[in-house]
């Protein structure tokens, strides 16, 4: 494609099928404390 | 539904429910303006005729077919389908627990949302047998969770050390028979660091969190010791020391910004000077009448604030070096699967917190808040109704976010800051949302510069 570059995977709706296992971080125990950015967490499976 | 934005020369387009993240031209920008679904198999005429004072009639046809087959791809304006997800959210194991090991403070922080350490009822520290309670407790609400996470939180967890041991030691000798393992980490001021405690801390916790605001003049300014002077040559060398000797183990130093620092680009920079290369400075959230308060008047400062802050870690990873600063680290492949982003924190669901007196809140930031109590660890009481309420928290119940762009990246906020500020959990604290909004557009493309995008997509193979 000449006008758009899609820079990632964008499979975002895959994870919903096999996700929910639970197993990562609770987000709030990471570094903040105060705040939620989900999004930088890791996956652990 | 998709989100679109100019910066640093990028035009990036998000399509939020795939999490597809585009770089786009000038022309396709202003297309998506004016063309969304359901798309005909050609490029509407009065789109053509509109964007042709500016564009080749050729391109802008070969551009409308770009952007089609990327939307049949399902990567440009995909169904929202995730609330099937949502309506099963159920209640969950509690895996993670914070214990709020000492309602006490050696420092008299201004902002401090626990009251000076107290959280407005009383200097109080946990005893090793509440302590061994709530482990108990952890470990037989836990199901089969494996990874357990304890947090020694406080007020100030180093004032009561021995207890934080003993808990350490109490909870290791679990671990086989449960079949599980802890995590332990821990949040501190540094006050009380010394020789022994940081090599315990080094060896036990997972991560160590090490509150400092930056800037000395700035540290100081808020978090003062009982004196009223400030703490931060007292921290420096202790958190310096502690950080060498860690080894790979995850740390940060923490800091909280004001309206009396919102050059905070300078502070994170100041963290970097003295070493530090794990690094998180974030929004004071408060009453907005308080003096030191951010409000929306200061929106745009703090926004070019952020784009100041990534231009100039572009500018340092130039020189071969790195750092990373928390708000800014995203993974655009292989972060949380969609349903922890739909879910959230996770406070009062997976996540709760212990007070000295073994009360029970959602979380850190709901204790003291008399109607979030949840039961008590020594009485063994637990709201199982307010817990499956809790479970129930995510972004498919909170009106704001259902409509927000970043709702998959942040997963729906802050349920305290939004009890607190925003009169009800479910409703969105717009201040905090306006500046995760920001720190999310930077964090993108920050990462695609440092993928080496180029903003030309033509350019890009
Ligand atoms: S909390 Fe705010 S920024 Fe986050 S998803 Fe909800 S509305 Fe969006
Ligand atoms: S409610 Fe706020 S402070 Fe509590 S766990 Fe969730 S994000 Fe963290």
């Amino acid at each position: 494609m000449k006008h758009i570059k899609t820079i990632n995977k964008a499979n975002l709706k895959a994870t919903a099928a096999k996700g929910g296992c639970g197993k990562c971080q609770a987000s709030c125990q990471s570094a903040c404390k105060t705040s939620c950015t989900v999004a930088n967490q890791k996956c652990e499976r | 539904m998709i989100h679109k934005y100019k910066l640093c020369g990028y035009n990036v387009v998000l399509d939020v429910n795939s999490g597809g993240v585009h770089i786009v031209d000038d022309l396709t920008y202003d297309l998506l303006t004016d063309v969304k679904p359901p798309f005909s198999e050609k490029c509407p005429e009065e789109v053509v005729e509109k964007l042709s004072k500016a564009y080749k009639t050729d391109d802008i046809i070969s551009c409308y077919e770009e952007v089609l087959e990327a939307y049949k791809e399902g990567v440009l304006f995909s169904e929202d389908d995730y609330e099937q997800y949502a309506n099963v959210a159920v209640a969950s194991p509690i895996k993670a627990m914070c214990l709020n090991i000492a309602h006490d403070c050696n420092l008299r922080c201004e902002y401090c949302f626990a009251s000076t350490g107290d959280f407005g009822e009383g200097r109080k520290l946990m005893t090793y047998e509440t302590g061994k309670k709530a482990i108990d407790f952890l470990l037989t609400h836990s199901a089969n969770r494996e990874n357990l996470e304890l947090d020694f939180f406080g007020g100030e967890p180093l004032m009561n050390f021995d207890v934080v041991k003993q808990i350490v030691e109490y909870a290791r000798s679990r671990e086989e028979e449960y079949g599980k393992k802890f995590r332990f980490t821990i949040t501190t001021n540094g006050m009380l660091l010394d020789d022994d405690k940081i090599d315990f801390i080094n060896k036990e916790m997972s991560n160590v969190v090490l509150s400092i605001d930056g800037r000395k003049e700035v540290n100081d300014r808020m978090r003062k010791r009982v004196d009223g002077n400030g703490c931060y040559d007292r921290i420096i060398p202790k958190y310096r020391k502690l950080v060498d000797k860690r080894g790979d183990k995850e740390y940060y130093v923490r800091g909280t910004y004001t309206k009396y620092n919102l050059d905070f680009s300078e502070d994170v920079f100041s963290l970097v000077d003295a070493g530090f290369d794990q690094i998180s400075v974030e929004p004071v959230v408060t009453d907005p009448c308080d003096p030191y308060a951010l409000t929306e008047k200061d929106l745009p400062v703090i926004f070019k604030e952020y784009e100041k802050l990534m231009k100039r870690i572009l500018d340092y990873e130039k020189t071969g070096k790195r750092f990373n600063f928390f708000h800014f680290m995203l993974d655009l492949d292989q972060g949380p699967c969609a349903i922890k982003r739909l879910r959230g924190c996770g406070c009062g669901n997976d996540y709760v917190a212990i007070t000295p007196d073994g009360d029970i809140y959602p979380c850190h930031q709901f204790v003291g808040e008399e109607a979030y109590k949840m039961g008590n660890i020594d009485e063994g009481t637990f709201n199982y109704e307010m817990k499956s309420d809790f479970a129930k928290m995510h972004i498919y119940t909170k009106p704001d976010c259902c409509d927000c762009w970043a709702k998959f990246y942040c997963s729906g906020g802050c349920n305290a800051n939004n009890y607190q500020y925003a009169g009800d959990t479910r409703k969105a604290h717009v201040m905090s949302c306006e500046i995760e909004k920001k720190r999310l557009e930077c964090a993108i493309v920050l990462k695609a510069i440092r993928m080496g995008e180029s903003a030309d997509p033509s350019e890009n193979e």
